[in-house]
């Protein structure tokens, strides 16, 4: 037995930026605690940098390897994080009803989005620094400003979380996973990541060029790689990707 | 307890496609422990979830604690807790991770060390929340429903497929809450737990309240006492009623399965006991008791509440 009045009626929810930075600190939890999740956003982008840079595998035209690389797998690190790991994460919370539980909490829903997002800029800091150390490690030399990076960055995190969340709120959690997955894959070999985009026909580079992880990937590349000013092209492309997958996500997202 | 109805349900009417869950359901739900009874498909927990916000009445009104569910979620959400029917936690949680972080989510929660080792959940250790059993996951949910120390607890079958000692923890949570001023609102199938625990319960039956009351009030509007038996299918049950006194009823509720209600006493007994050797019927099982919430269900619905 209890004591008389322990459960005596006090509600109330706690301060909005309380709320959604305990929601942010255990989304991170749940993304670190994962192996799969792991293996997407740490160990294969640090892999394929490490591999590549140092096998001669892929033709990555004039430069060191690495500079041609590193651009390549922080977009890779981004769309991991933003879109693969955000849409096979949140397609189970909705089967498991984990967004539904928490629909009806203090956490009001643009609560829980913020805190998602929160938690997928975290992770993303996480990987870039990571992959930044081991890019210095293999004789990375870096050009151009930074701001232009970190705006690329946010954009292109804009743009795939919107195609994400799209995703995870639409199909089926098993739908979402092997699609998820696909993509990364298809994404992986075909934008630019890895294999240069001209090594492909002209017709397909055409087409390739306007996937936002190809856009994301050239645009760091024309920065970081070759100094370029602010590219202004890739980010359109992005942008529109971040309006349109957003504003698919916010029409068509359902929660359980 | 007569005060405002912390829910209020007029003419709710909820669809699905061409399926109707719910078809002009009243309901009016006063401090205390609301049961809401009915056999599954009944449209219990579409009920229960149009009051916590999750859809929206295709007509009709809901009013929970004097709001609208949907349009002032904002408002009514920190004030009521919800335990769903199943799930609502990241499968890679722990059992205390996740309760803390819906007392976080709340402005005075209730001590979290506490409420774990009141529901037995400290044997859940390290372990996430995939690999609890059943009866851990959803004491688990109980204890995220209350944990916000709310003014009005939603739960949906709060005790489907629990032992019985989980389930009487369960039942001596509820009746806590209720002497400690919260009102309960929960689903059931189970008759005895209506019995057990609710002030007030709501018969659901395809879609509407087709009874309300106290179990007393339900119980007394049938017979005052039955007399049980078993038997061969189909016996002549219209010449054991010209045996007995007039007020009485005699009925094969399934095959082989027989109930006299009406004013039983020794002499009754004794009637349908001989009624029986003369027909050459052993009347197995036979058992004296009192009016229960199942009789009610049957007599209301014509079916059995478990099917």
């Amino acid at each position: 037995m209890t004591a008389t009045g322990t459960y005596t009626p006090r509600p109330g929810a706690a301060p909005l930026p309380r709320m959604i930075a305990a929601q942010t600190a255990l989304e991170t939890r749940m993304l670190l605690r994962n192996g799969e999740q792991l293996l997407l956003t740490v160990v294969i982008p640090t892999l394929l940098l490490v591999l590549f840079s140092t096998v001669d595998v892929v033709d990555t035209g004039p430069g060191e390897a690495v500079d041609f690389l590193t651009p390549g797998v922080l977009a890779l690190a981004v769309m991991s994080t933003a879109f693969t790991g955000q849409a096979i994460a949140t397609g189970f919370e909705r089967r498991y009803g984990v967004l539904k539980r928490l629909a009806s909490s203090p956490l009001p829903r643009w609560g829980l989005m913020t805190a998602k997002t929160a938690s997928v800029l975290v992770t993303e800091v996480l990987q870039v620094i990571l992959l930044t150390v081991v890019a210095y490690a293999l004789g990375w030399s870096p050009h151009g400003d930074p701001l232009s990076v970190l705006l690329l960055l946010v954009l292109g995190t804009a743009a795939f979380s919107g195609l994400g969340l799209l995703m995870a709120g639409t199909l089926k959690a098993e739908a979402t996973l092997a699609a998820a997955n696909l993509v990364f894959l298809l994404l992986l070999v075909g934008g630019g990541v890895i294999v240069p985009l001209d090594k492909f026909p002209q017709g397909a580079q055409d087409v390739l060029g306007l996937l936002p992880v190809s856009a994301l990937s050239d645009g760091l590349r024309d920065v970081l790689q070759h100094g370029a000013g602010t590219p202004w092209g890739d980010l359109g492309i992005l942008a529109v990707w971040a309006v349109a997958g957003l504003a698919a996500a916010a029409a068509f997202f359902r929660w359980e | 307890m007569r005060s405002e109805p912390v829910v209020q349900i007029q003419a709710l009417v909820k669809r699905y496609g061409t399926k109707t869950a719910v078809d002009g359901l009243d309901l009016a739900a006063r401090a205390g422990v609301t049961a809401v009874l009915g056999p599954n498909g009944a449209g219990k927990t579409t009920t229960i979830e149009t009051c916590e916000g999750y859809r929206a009445a295709d007509s009709g009104t809901v009013r929970v604690l004097g709001l609208d569910p949907v349009g002032e979620a904002s408002r009514l959400h920190p004030r009521i807790g919800v335990m769903l029917q199943s799930g609502g936690v990241y499968s890679g949680a722990r059992a205390d991770e996740m309760l803390r972080h819906m007392a976080k989510l709340h402005a005075h929660p209730l001590d979290v060390d506490a409420l774990v080792e009141r529901l037995g959940l400290g044997s859940c250790g390290r372990t996430a929340y995939r690999r609890l059993s059943g009866g851990q996951q959803q004491r688990l949910a109980l204890a995220m429903a209350v944990v916000g120390r709310p003014e009005l607890v939603f739960l949906d079958e709060p005790t489907a497929g629990l032992d019985p000692q989980a389930r009487r923890a369960t039942w001596d949570l509820v009746r806590d809450l209720r002497a400690d001023g919260v009102s309960v609102i929960l689903t059931t199938h189970y008759m005895d737990e209506a019995e057990q625990l609710a002030d007030d319960v709501a018969i659901i039956d395809a879609g509407r309240v087709i009874a309300q009351g106290s179990p007393e009030e339900l119980c007394r509007g049938g017979a005052e006492n039955t007399l049980r038996f078993t038997g061969r299918p189909g016996l002549d049950v219209g010449s054991l009623l010209k045996a007995l006194p007039a007020d009485s009823t005699a009925a094969e509720l399934t095959p082989g399965s027989y109930r006299v209600t009406g004013k039983v006493d020794p002499q009754l007994l004794a009637t349908v006991t001989s009624w029986c050797a003369q027909h050459g019927v052993m009347p197995d099982r036979i058992s004296v008791e009192r009016h229960t919430l199942e009789d009610v269900f049957l007599e209301l619905t014509g079916k059995e509440l478990r099917s």
